[in-house]
């Protein structure tokens, strides 16, 4: 058991590790990317080669001011209800990540003429881990987190 | 078959979008019990909207979205009566999209 998680991991750093290769030497163009499905952001093994690959950076800015709002411990994983409200003007994207899923970035919303800061919906967890929310505004990204207990088995935590 | 339920308010000068979309969204790592065999990976991948031919968002999913997604985003610039386009597409190619007026 010990073992085949050992294999897991390792198959995913270097998966990872390829991912990032890939962006950093130029194959994968990232800003164009977002004009069809970043295949390579939506398959990374990490949370950082996952907006290595969306966005072409992953330096993010924690902020206050973004608020998250999932449950505190959701009974059914496979339906998370997650809702990202962000203050800031021009917003680009808003991008929602489950830290400890196999792939972590699990949506993208790339927002147009005036809409708001303000993003819904559900998304499935594994298990339990942060919830990320990137916002990308004015050239620079923003996040905040909030931690979702997820329990299986349906014993009601 | 309509896919879409979907619903547009406007309050103020900010519209609310709400939408419901029907999809199975599996993520090619859960196993059919019957046959034990994995089914295969389908998901949206892409939705758009636009309000009267013009893109007010544009969504990208993973598999990680839940099975018959939920989405809602706000925007402002919309008259009663605009017309609201939503489509989606999956990793099949398969694809739907619905119209709706603002109210």
């Amino acid at each position: 058991m010990i073992n085949m998680k050992r294999r897991t991991f390792l198959k995913g750093s270097v998966a990872a590790g390829a991912v990032g290769a890939a962006v950093s030497a130029g194959l994968l163009t990232p800003r164009v990317v977002l004009a069809a499905w970043p295949s390579a952001a939506f398959e990374a093994k990490s949370v950082d080669s996952a907006l290595d690959a969306l966005m072409g950076s992953h330096a993010v800015e924690s902020s206050d001011k973004i608020s998250i709002r999932a449950p505190d411990i959701a009974e059914n994983g496979a339906v998370v209800p997650v809702s990202v409200t962000a203050p800031m003007s021009n917003i680009d994207t808003i991008s929602i990540i489950a830290e400890k899923n196999a792939a972590p970035l699990t949506a993208a919303f790339k927002l147009g003429k005036g809409a708001e800061g303000y993003v819904s919906t559900r998304i499935k967890m594994g298990k339990t881990s942060n919830v990320i929310a990137v916002v990308k505004a004015g050239g620079k990204m923003y996040s905040a987190s909030k931690e979702v207990k997820v329990t299986i088995g349906g014993c009601g935590g | 078959m309509a896919t879409i339920k979907i619903r547009a308010k406007l309050q103020g000068d900010e519209t609310t979008v709400k939408a419901l979309i029907q999809h199975p969204m599996d993520t090619g790592q859960v196993k059919d019990k019957k046959t034990g065999k994995l089914i295969p990976a389908h998901f949206i991948q892409e939705v758009n909207c636009e309000l009267n031919g013009t893109n007010v968002m544009t969504a990208l999913w993973g598999p990680a979205v839940s099975k018959n997604p939920y989405l809602s985003f706000k925007f402002k610039g919309a008259k009663s009566g605009d017309t609201l386009k939503l489509s989606w597409v999956d990793n099949k190619g398969e694809s739907d999209s619905i119209e709706t007026q603002v109210s």
